[in-house]
């Protein structure tokens, strides 16, 4: 029983420690890992560097950050979608994993979404994939902002139910989107 | 400005609230003066006080005992004593209460026909300014550094895009908070030419300190003509290198968060590019504004402004080269 003495504190250490990391601002961006978001990457490299934006909830501020400064919400509103679709929802047309969101910011989409690659750096991207997910409710809500520097109807990210993703049904040829 | 000018280091701007340049200043510092006597009265008063106290106290050594009767006794007239006391320090806090009120009601009489408008917006860690005009096309943007006319009123709006700042020019004028949501004005009028300091005086995140704004009073004519200058689009660069460099400028990171004007460049996010030869520093009065401090931010700002959310811009030297001579042409 004696051992169990320090162990709390230790177990406690422990997890303030592991805490801190979801607040951690590193100053430097990551190098550029390059070819992530290639279709052609193994899906373990991919999984691991995105995780490290979507375990970070300063990483993932950032990323409505830029949500907002970069005009998302031009076109996709505060995610409840307008010309472009909404991301708020459970369909995607493009695949709700990060590498296929990366892939649809950096390169652009059929039908109106501009490719931002080149002109957004690489780690501000990330940022943004790991903030579009938390608009559906797919990341952790220790993670998702919980509050809003603005006016915004209805709940904060870090509250949203998490969607259960679905590829968006196939629409009827001819019909205008 | 010309180029050999704004490689220099920037003139020593002054920051100092006991030498005032303008009016509003000047009645600040009156009170201070006038609150530094009479403190400095009182602390003498009981520094004295306590001297005599000392002084005449009862004196004892190893083989005398200290002459206690005076202290077996009720005090001698002690409420007349009391009675003074709290009626010196009640007269002394009235007299700073009135100084506050007439400073105050002297700072509101700032006279505000033919003033100049001013909105500046604070951001994580820069100033935005827009110079406003009943007529929109003689509006502009401007950052981190005001140029205003000396003796014209000034009024300055203020607001926040993020975190709660606070703007203190102290030659100037007071302390004014910036609050996200809300809208303060400060009023202002410089009657000294020169150059002085302002910084944020609210905690405003991690590079809080280095949040200056220049405030640049200059004759009426040559705010006049610099005013003019502003309002004008940026021109096509002549150079082919610094063509190249507009290029550079349009087809990189660059355009997603600053506006040139007379081009694509268009974003709010950061500041206004249009005239940036014409200002003496960059990064928020961090640092001189000559190309070796600019391939410097532009390569790497972290390294020279930890948090800042500018990101680095890894771009071939040849295109770094290009761009730096095209932001020299924006005067």
């Amino acid at each position: 029983m004696k051992a169990s003495v320090p162990l709390m504190p230790m177990l406690t250490l422990a997890l303030a420690l592991a805490a801190c990391e979801r607040e951690q601002r590193p100053t430097h961006a990551p190098p550029p890992a390059s070819s992530i978001g290639n279709p052609s990457q193994p899906a373990g490299a991919v999984a691991r560097a995105h995780d490290r934006y979507e375990q970070n909830a300063y990483a993932v501020s950032q990323g409505k950050t830029w949500y907002r400064a970069y005009n998302c919400n031009g076109c996709h509103a505060q995610g409840g979608g307008d010309v472009g679709p909404a991301l708020m929802d459970a369909t995607w047309r493009y695949g709700a994993d990060p590498a296929s969101i990366y892939a649809t910011i950096a390169y652009g989409r059929p039908n109106g979404m501009p490719a931002f690659g080149g002109r957004v750096p690489e780690d501000q991207i990330w940022q943004l994939v790991a903030y579009v997910r938390s608009l559906s409710g797919q990341l952790p809500s220790s993670v998702a902002p919980s509050r809003s520097d603005g006016l915004q109807a209805g709940k904060p990210e870090a509250r949203r139910e998490k969607e259960k993703i679905r590829p968006e049904p196939p629409s009827n040829p001819g019909e205008l989107r | 400005m010309n180029a050999a000018m704004s490689s220099n280091e920037p003139a020593a701007a002054m920051q100092d609230a006991l030498r005032a340049a303008g009016t509003q200043a000047q009645h600040i510092g009156a009170l201070w003066n006038g609150t530094l006597v009479l403190c400095t009265l009182v602390f003498v008063a009981i520094v004295v006080a306590t001297i005599v106290a000392v002084w005449r106290a009862p004196r004892a050594d190893a083989a005398t005992r200290p002459d206690t009767t005076s202290l077996e006794g009720p005090e001698h007239r002690i409420w007349r004593r009391v009675g003074w006391a709290t009626g010196a320090a009640v007269a002394g806090l009235l007299v700073l209460l009135a100084g506050d009120v007439f400073t105050s009601r002297a700072l509101a009489r700032l006279p505000l026909r033919d003033a100049v408008n001013i909105e500046l917006v604070g951001h994580q860690w820069w100033w935005e300014a827009r110079y406003r005009d009943g007529d929109p096309s003689h509006e502009f943007t401007t950052a981190n550094e005001l140029t205003i006319p000396v003796g014209r009123p000034v009024i300055v709006t203020l607001r926040a895009n993020d975190v709660i700042h606070s703007l203190w020019v102290p030659s100037l004028s007071g302390k004014k908070d910036l609050i996200p949501g809300r809208t303060a004005t400060l009023r202002l009028r410089a009657d000294r030419a020169g150059t002085y300091r302002g910084q944020c005086a609210e905690f405003c995140g991690l590079e809080h300190a280095l949040m200056a704004l220049l405030v640049h009073a200059v004759p009426p004519a040559d705010y006049e003509a610099w005013a003019a200058r502003q309002r004008q689009p940026a021109s096509e660069p002549a150079d082919p290198v610094a063509r190249h460099g507009r290029d550079v400028f349009l087809g990189t990171s660059c355009v997603m968060c600053h506006t040139v004007s007379g081009t694509p460049a268009q974003a709010r996010t950061g500041p206004d590019l249009t005239h940036l030869a014409s200002r003496q520093t960059i990064a928020a009065g961090m640092f001189p504004n000559n190309r070796g401090y600019l391939a410097g931010w532009i390569g790497d700002p972290q390294a020279l402004k930890p948090g800042v959310n500018m990101p680095a811009n890894t771009l071939p030297p040849d295109d770094l080269q290009a761009l730096l001579a095209y932001l020299e042409t924006l005067r």
